[in-house]
């Protein structure tokens, strides 16, 4: 480990922070590159569900974490708060696990 | 909402826990594990730069891997950049603060001042977690194994919670079953990283211009 790798790091990452949200700022873009950029959300999170939920590196797996996710779609359908829905989702797969 | 912001900022502060310890028996000092969080603050990416580094990879591997995870924020910004308006200062800190986390709480949120807020709550408490977590990790080594309580989980249920109110438009329910099955598919073939980038090819679906009826 060395400080170059930390620093290159750094800069890196902030780069890319800093092109999404201060280059591009608060500038009027064209009506379909909003409605584009507006579904960001739903796109990039549903994927960040999946490979949390069925992925060890490049494998797909369904073990406990798939029941805790699970329960936590119940609990959010539900309209459990977002706390709620946090504290089920972890319970679940750490029972599952005390269990197993 | 403030304590939903609050929680996630802590189960992701007992992650950073194990970052500590993960980069001090990769060989960093105490100082550059913080330095790391500090600076850095992309949690996907700091734990592939030392996994790689305890590996026996080169700095220029660890480097490249862990700047394909962290990409997605350049698009995380990109979204956040029609709700967190601002100063130039204020920005140059959002922009440190834009990670999963707050920006899928600032997305979940249906008012401006909510929107910012969340953002600001979530990043901000995840940024503090983030860094004691570390420090004590690095300092005391692992004493908390944070599958035992099933925390890898707390992170992609609140994802599940954030994404809900995505859910009501179709536009939105296509764009989350594209983005999933992108992921789905291409985890097993694309390099790690990859998969949430390539899913952001479902907000083309932004494009048609009528909202179906739903």
């Amino acid at each position: 480990m060395t400080w170059t790798l930390v620093f290159a790091l750094a800069a890196g990452a902030y780069a890319f922070k800093f092109l999404g949200l201060v280059v591009v700022g608060d500038r009027v873009l064209p009506a379909a590159l909003e409605r584009c950029l507006a579904l960001i959300p739903a796109a990039l999170i549903a994927a960040l569900i999946v490979k949390d939920t069925l992925s060890v590196g490049h494998h797909l797996v369904v073990d406990a974490r798939a029941a805790g996710v699970g329960a936590a779609i119940v609990a959010a359908w539900r309209k459990a708060p977002v706390l709620a829905v946090i504290i089920i989702g972890a319970s679940v797969t750490a029972l599952l696990r005390a269990v197993s | 909402m403030i304590s939903a912001c609050v929680t996630l900022g802590l189960a992701v502060g007992v992650y950073a826990i194990s970052f500590g310890v993960a980069a001090v028996s990769a060989g960093a000092s105490t100082a550059q594990a913080c330095a790391m969080s500090l600076l850095v603050f992309t949690g996907a990416s700091q734990f592939s730069a030392v996994s790689v580094i305890a590996g026996g990879g080169t700095i220029g591997s660890a480097l490249s891997g862990a700047l394909l995870l962290s990409a997605r924020n350049g698009v995380f910004g990109l979204a956040n950049s029609r709700r967190l308006t601002g100063r130039l200062p204020t920005r140059l800190i959002a922009a440190q603060l834009t990670i999963d986390e707050s920006t899928a709480m600032c997305a979940a949120q249906d008012d401006p001042v909510a929107q910012r807020a969340a953002f600001w709550i979530t990043g901000g408490s995840v940024y503090v977690f983030w860094n004691i977590g570390t420090l004590i990790g690095a300092v005391a080594g692992g004493a908390i194994n944070p599958k035992t309580f099933g925390l890898d989980v707390a992170i992609p249920a609140a994802f599940v919670a954030m994404i809900w109110p995505q859910l009501r438009t179709s536009r939105g329910r296509m764009a989350v079953l594209l983005g999933g099955g992108i992921c789905l598919l291409s985890i097993p073939v694309l390099p790690i990283g990859l998969p949430i980038l390539a899913a952001s090819l479902a907000i083309l679906l932004g494009i048609r211009r009528h909202e179906v009826a739903s």
